[in-house]
């Protein structure tokens, strides 16, 4: 990689911790975790359940507050971020309002927003085309299988052009073989828009696979363990995966995520 | 309706017709055998169950005997007319619609208090139910004479209004028919102005909408079929209402005046007939309210 100037930090942590108060006593979610997402990286969050790493993602979208450290987002708070509408956020399930098409989907945050007619027509055609749903506008959520609701939300998210993209576990619903073509669909959409994008999972295959950077994390306290940049070429094709390069990654992968297991637990 | 869910039906009316003809021989046997025995009459079966099924004042009216009075008093007799059984129904019916449009409204209001509000949610929830504790029969002659005065009397409501006597009348029956009414609709529609889940919210939340804007965009959509279901429920209340706001205020029109007078008369057949009036109504106001709702949800892309 050439050593031009460093791109713009979008998201910068640093000493993040964040306590649920539960009845059950305190929960450690997240214990001083330090990164840097720079602009245009594709950064996977992976763990086993409980590391912490959806709730990093919605402290960045200010779904959540941290109890100690800071945090910033295009170097603003997340509330301050939020407001400007910084960054789509794709949820584990599609959550399509189900009396609303497809269309009328995607056109609810440019509705809140406040788009004219045309634009929103504009921006809908081109969203639901990048996602590969022409076609299917007029449709109701049940009408369609979950990896196309899935890709649905994703047009959603994408529709008011936010350059930060979150996807909590977007496609951890789906069978292996949708989860392989939205995984292949989604590099290419990050290719075409240049958009940063925050992508949390549990699958080691699809954080290696998509990934510029692999936040390898542990349960408690949910802690940052390992982070790995990836050494695989830009344009990936699915056969990547079995090359000695892309195993060699998954193996680092495998053992950050044994070492912050603890067995005694 | 298809012949399979058809025959259910028929044989439960069938039965009810069984019962209600066996309960009116029943009923009506003290008082035929007296009259037997006090006039010499030889007791004979046929002619027995033939007589306790055409008594004039029965004290069961046999089902032959509603109907017929239903025909007379609805197809006989013009319907704007004082023994026409269509114009009590339509006076019932209207303060019925105006009660349960009021209770309606004044049920999604309260509902949307106590949803966006904690206080109100406190406040005012304990005695919206108290309220439906408090036995309607004993309140209604109150309220409806309370009311009455009020919008014909010398104050700002009645001068706002400028109701004359009837619309008066009509407006403190509607009242009753939305004491009963609204709260169906509030206790529906806090469930569903509650439904949407944590991920819609939250999405709601990533576009920094306002609360009017989750409001419409989310909350309203998401509770019509609560309002649907409770709407149902409402209508039904409402007719009561209006019934029982009509009985005890010497109301000399609507399906409760038809019901007092006939008590009145000893006139059970008019009594049964009125019954039959306001079973049909109320029949036909939930059935409309499911067609609104099938069409709202159709429209609103629901499976079929």
């Amino acid at each position: 990689m050439p050593a031009a100037t460093p791109a713009a930090v979008v998201v910068a942590a640093k000493g993040l911790g964040l306590t649920f108060v539960t009845n059950d006593g305190p929960v450690n979610a997240l214990s001083d975790v330090n990164l840097e997402i720079r602009k245009g990286e594709f950064v996977s969050f992976i763990g086993p359940s409980g590391c912490g790493k959806t709730t990093f993602l919605r402290v960045i979208a200010d779904l959540e507050q941290p109890t100690a450290g800071s945090i910033a987002v295009n170097g603003l708070s997340p509330a301050e971020a939020r407001v400007k509408r910084a960054y789509g956020y794709v949820f584990q399930a599609p959550a399509l309002y189900p009396w609303r098409t497809i269309e009328k989907n995607v056109a609810l945050p440019l509705e809140i927003i406040g788009f004219n007619d045309a634009e929103k027509r504009a921006r809908i055609k081109r969203t639901l085309e990048l996602v590969n749903l022409t076609g299917f506008e007029k449709k109701y959520p049940w009408q369609l299988s979950g990896g196309m609701q899935q890709r649905a939300s994703i047009a959603r998210a994408l529709a008011f052009d936010a350059d930060l993209l979150l996807m909590d576990e977007p496609f951890g619903a789906l069978d292996e073989i949708s989860r392989d073509h939205l995984n292949s669909e989604l590099l290419k959409l990050w290719a075409a828009t240049s958009k940063t994008i925050g992508f949390v999972t549990h699958s080691i295959p699809e954080a290696v696979y998509l990934s510029t950077k692999i936040v390898v994390m542990s349960p408690r306290p949910g802690r940052v363990t390992d982070i790995i940049e990836s050494s695989l070429p830009a344009d990936r094709p699915l056969e990547i995966r079995e090359t000695p390069e892309f195993l060699a990654i998954a193996h680092r992968v495998r053992e950050g995520l044994r070492a912050g297991h603890s067995y005694e637990e | 309706m298809t012949g399979k869910s058809a025959v259910p039906l028929i044989v439960v009316l069938i039965a009810l017709l069984v019962a209600w003809y066996l309960g009116s021989v029943a009923l009506n046997a003290p008082v035929l055998l007296d009259n037997y025995a006090r006039n010499h009459i030889a007791f004979n079966w046929t002619q027995f169950v033939l007589d306790a099924w055409n008594q004039s004042r029965p004290v069961l009216p046999s089902p032959h005997q509603v109907a017929i009075e239903v025909w007379k008093t609805t197809m006989e007799v013009a319907p704007n007319s004082k023994r026409s059984l269509v114009y009590h129904s339509w006076v019932t019916l209207s303060a019925t619609l105006l009660g349960f449009a009021i209770g309606t409204v004044l049920g999604i209001v309260l509902a949307v208090l106590i949803v966006h509000n904690d206080a109100s949610d406190r406040s005012l929830m304990p005695w919206i139910i108290a309220s439906q504790t408090v036995p309607i029969v004993a309140l209604a002659p109150m309220f409806v004479v309370v009311t009455y005065n009020i919008l014909t009397g010398d104050n700002l409501l009645a001068h706002a209004f400028h109701l004359n006597a009837d619309s008066a009348r009509l407006v403190s029956k509607g009242l009753i028919s939305t004491y009963l009414s609204f709260f169906p609709v509030v206790v529906g529609m806090v469930k569903g102005f509650r439904s949407p889940e944590a991920l819609h919210l939250d999405l709601m939340r990533t576009y920094n909408a306002s609360r009017a804007r989750t409001f419409w965009k989310l909350r309203f959509p998401i509770a019509l079929p609560y309002l649907f279901t409770s709407m149902k429920v409402a209508v039904a209340a409402s007719l009561v209402g209006a019934i029982v706001g009509e009985l005890p205020t010497g109301a000399v029109a609507g399906l409760g005046a038809r019901l007092l007078g006939g008590s009145y008369y000893g006139q059970t057949v008019q009594i049964w007939s009125a019954l039959v009036a306001a079973a049909v109504l109320a029949g036909l106001l939930v059935v409309a309210v499911g067609i609104a709702e099938r069409l709202v949800m159709s429209r609103m892309g629901a499976r079929p």
